[in-house]
């Protein structure tokens, strides 16, 4: 069995298409950042308390609100865990709720309040807690220092590693498209809502690897070409590395797709965030090696041989 | 040729049967038993209480100056009875010496820059001197402040039989402590545990020192005096008996600082300062009991049992028949006896051990799942070759969580996530290998040399991808935290194990495959 056998597409043709596409996405996600729902962040990083409550029978909504207002809790948010209920039945009856936090002083003080607000006033049915996360202004500021570092120190970790491979364009090229994948996935969860948490920045982080990957296959195989095809103008070069590593882009792709749509689907609740953060990453991170990362080498070519400077581009290092 | 594919796949069966200890180790009990020996599950899967704490050091490094600038003021009566001993700014470890007569100036500066108060540097003022703690001096109270308080919490955790406690240093190791009780789910009662104070100290012994064997007896000889029998000695397992005064000379709240030094004659000891009040009482007692013996009770066991060989004031030393190791222990319990500082909670988080439970079986129900699914993916696509993809990606699983029982890592949610991922990557290099392959075949090169081709092309390519995914794993690693780590430290052995299995398995299957048959037949691929 054999799918995209000698495929022969003119990437680079289309490629006023991808940065209209891209741009859609990129604007959409970053207008949402700024003046939609801005950056949903968790709790890891903006502080507060999250009380994850699990009850015997399905709750009701309204009661457990007014039984917390009832104990004097304000600005609090309840949420209905509506998770799978085949792969754990008490999903279903779960609620969390959070409360933003004030002070590193009163830190663990909505926990027992909104336990206490739930054995006094609610009497609808059991429940237990589940889970809690308490996070003070102190540690959400570390931890989203910590995040950001993170995310820099691997860009900057690749666009050595490529520079030291092959050429400094290439790792500029790879970590600008890395950089486009990252915006767009955040702006997708600034789009729907959901919040990031440090499992998401660690699935962001993977798929930074990850259309790294690609990109790196794709440039692999122009290092490889620019060697052979002496005579050909770069756009040929490119596009006939593109499509020679199409099937490996689109078999590898779609694969890990699979995995982590089965995360998606069986991975519960507490890996919702990752798996979406990989569910969209991998489908632009593929995307971007293709239609950003390879045009931007020719684009910044062209641009230099308009300067009147070196008109080809060289082919870095040669393979190892 | 033949010889060297046996030598090779004798080696990967090798390597399986090593991996495959480092899952079971040597099986005992049922596999559940044995399997969770060997792989440690962190708290988000089996449940249990993450505190993170500051410490507010500079609260200790203050409550030091404090203490300082009272010896300045006790010292400042022999000297110059007229010169104060004050502090501009309570928070601030500066001292200032003030009136000080212009005749007794020398002195005053012989006294002040003696050994005593090394920790300071000294200068002049008018009508005075300053004294201002080192950077270095405060860096170090600091440190010693948060060593203190992860100890005394240590102590307290153990007492409470919690297994596998983590109790270290987090962040940037200035001021922070990371506590991972398992298994724990009342965060009340830790946090009350963790907060109240150990109960620490120094009885004068009675009956001369001499020990019994057993409460009776000791009780026995009390013979009307105040007294209490205690258990303990100077061994961690001693199991005599000391009838001890039941008021006790200083406790607790006494103790402003100790640690291991070496006495006259270079014996391994330890030097203690009290409170300035807690001091003169001592001095009184010491001075009118040489010769005699005072012990060191913890929560109302014996520590230590040592001779009283001359007055002592604020600072003392604790020597005789103890090991440099013995010295740092007691000097640390003498520290623990009250935490030295404050703090507040940074973090708290809570995992129920049913949630636990079943984000195991939801995550290993995903990774089987998934796994399955690109198994039989990998089958139907390349056939004969998918047999080989699926072999290596089997033993990839088993050398990854083999890994994990050699180091002990942890395995978190995120850390399953990063199994799944694992699979994605070890797919990747099979399809890379494969489809080059083909490309090579539809070349019309010889099956053979297809494979030959095919690896060397691929390698190339392989080792970029796994280098620049290690580069963010490490960095996870070492930027990250918690669950973070977890998920850093299973992608980086699962890229380390996919190299092998991907590269060197998948290639000595195909030669095996190869070696078997005709010249000219088709590869299945």
């Amino acid at each position: 069995m054999q799918l995209f056998q000698n495929s022969n597409i003119d990437w680079l043709g289309k490629k006023w298409f991808f940065l209209g596409f891209s741009l859609i996405f990129s604007v959409a996600g970053v207008l949402s950042m700024l003046f939609w729902h801005h950056v949903p962040l968790g709790v890891d990083f903006k502080g507060g308390t999250l009380v994850y409550v699990s009850f015997s029978q399905q709750p009701n909504e309204d009661h457990i609100r007014h039984a917390l207002d009832e104990s004097g809790i304000r600005n609090f948010r309840l949420q209905r865990i509506s998770g799978n209920v085949g792969a754990s039945g008490a999903a279903a009856n779960q609620v969390v709720i959070s409360v933003p936090e004030t002070t590193d002083a009163a830190h663990d003080a909505a926990r027992p309040q909104s336990e206490g607000a739930l054995r006094n006033n609610l009497h609808d049915s059991g429940f237990s807690v589940q889970q809690t996360d308490i996070v003070g202004p102190t540690a959400g500021a570390q931890l989203t220092r910590q995040a950001g570092w993170a995310i820099l120190w691997s860009l900057i970790g690749m666009l050595v590693y490529l520079w030291f491979r092959f050429e400094f364009i290439y790792g500029a090229a790879a970590v600008i498209a890395v950089f486009h994948d990252t915006l767009i996935t955040i702006g997708f969860f600034s789009l729907l809502n959901t919040e990031i948490t440090l499992t998401v920045v660690a699935a962001i982080l993977t798929l930074v690897g990850y259309s790294m990957n690609d990109t790196i296959v794709v440039f692999d195989r122009i290092r490889e070409n620019l060697q052979q095809m002496r005579r050909a103008t770069l756009s040929e070069v490119v596009n006939k590395s593109i499509n020679q590593t199409l099937s490996r882009t689109i078999l590898t792709s779609g694969l890990t797709f699979l995995t982590v749509l089965s995360l998606f689907i069986f991975g519960g609740e507490v890996l919702h965030g990752f798996s979406l953060a990989l569910v969209i990453g991998i489908l632009i991170g593929t995307y971007s090696s293709i239609a950003v990362a390879a045009p931007m080498l020719v684009a910044w070519t062209d641009w230099r041989a308009s300067k009147g400077g070196r008109t080809a581009l060289v082919a870095g290092r040669s393979a190892a | 040729m033949q010889t060297n594919l046996n030598g090779k796949i004798a080696a990967i069966i090798a390597i399986l049967l090593v991996f495959l200890f480092g899952i079971f180790g040597i099986p005992h009990g049922s596999l559940k038993q044995t399997l969770q020996d060997r792989i440690h599950l962190g708290l988000d899967l089996k449940g249990g209480v993450h505190l993170v704490l500051q410490v507010h050091t500079a609260e200790a490094v203050a409550a030091n100056s404090d203490s300082d600038q009272q010896r300045i003021q006790q010292s400042l009566k022999e000297t110059a009875p007229a010169a104060t001993a004050s502090k501009p700014d309570p928070k601030e470890p500066v001292i200032v010496v003030s009136n000080v007569p212009s005749d007794k100036s020398g002195a005053v500066r012989d006294l002040l820059s003696g050994g005593a108060y090394a920790d300071y540097d000294l200068s002049s003022e008018n009508g005075g001197f300053r004294l201002s703690m080192k950077q270095s001096a405060i860096k170090a109270l600091r440190d010693r402040t948060l060593d203190t308080s992860i100890e005394t919490i240590r102590g307290r955790v153990d007492s409470l039989g919690v297994s596998e406690p983590v109790i270290q240093k987090y962040g940037l190791g200035e001021d922070q402590i990371l506590i991972e009780l398992p298994g724990v789910e009342n965060v009340d009662r830790i946090q009350s545990i963790i907060q109240s104070t150990a109960r620490l100290e120094i009885h004068e012994v009675l009956n001369d020192g001499k020990s019994f064997t057993s409460q009776q007896e000791a009780e026995a000889a009390s013979a009307g005096q105040d007294a209490i029998a205690v258990q303990g000695g100077n061994t961690p397992d001693a199991t005599a008996w000391w009838l001890l005064r039941r008021i006790s000379i200083v406790q607790g709240p006494d103790f402003r600082d100790a640690r291991p030094s070496k006495d006259e004659t270079g014996r391994d000891s330890v030097s203690f300062n009290l409170t300035v009040a807690a001091g003169d009482r001592f001095y009184d007692y010491t001075s009118a009991n040489i010769g005699k013996y005072m012990a060191i009770v913890l929560d109302n066991h014996v520590r230590e049992v040592a001779t009283i060989n001359g007055s002592i004031r604020d600072n003392g030393q604790i020597s005789g028949g103890m090991s440099k190791q013995a010295a740092s222990e007691l000097s640390l319990m003498l520290r623990t006896g009250s935490l030295p500082a404050s703090f507040s909670y940074l973090e708290t988080r809570t995992v129920g051990p049913s949630l636990g439970a079943s984000s195991i079986r939801q995550g290993v129900i995903a990774a089987v799942v998934g796994m399955l699914a690109v198994m039989v993916f990998m089958l139907i696509y390349y056939r004969g070759a998918g047999i080989n993809a699926d072999l290596a990606l089997i033993l990839n699983l088993v050398i990854l969580l083999g890994f994990m029982g050699f180091f002990h890592a942890t395995l978190t949610l995120p850390g399953i996530a990063g199994v799944i991922l694992t699979i994605g990557m070890g797919v990747d290099s099979n399809v890379l290998i494969f489809e080059r392959i083909r490309e090579e075949i539809a070349l019309g090169k010889s099956a053979s040399a297809a494979v030959q081709n095919g690896f060397a092309h691929a390698w190339v390519t392989i080792l970029d991808t796994h280098v620049t995914t290690l580069v963010s794993a490490f960095i996870l690693f070492f930027v990250g935290t918690g669950p973070v780590k977890g998920f850093a430290i299973t992608l980086a052995f699962g890229l380390l194990a996919n190299l092998f299995t991907a590269v060197f398995v998948s290639r000595v299957i195909f030669d095996s495959v190869l070696a078997r048959k005709q010249r000219g037949e088709a590869l299945s691929i």
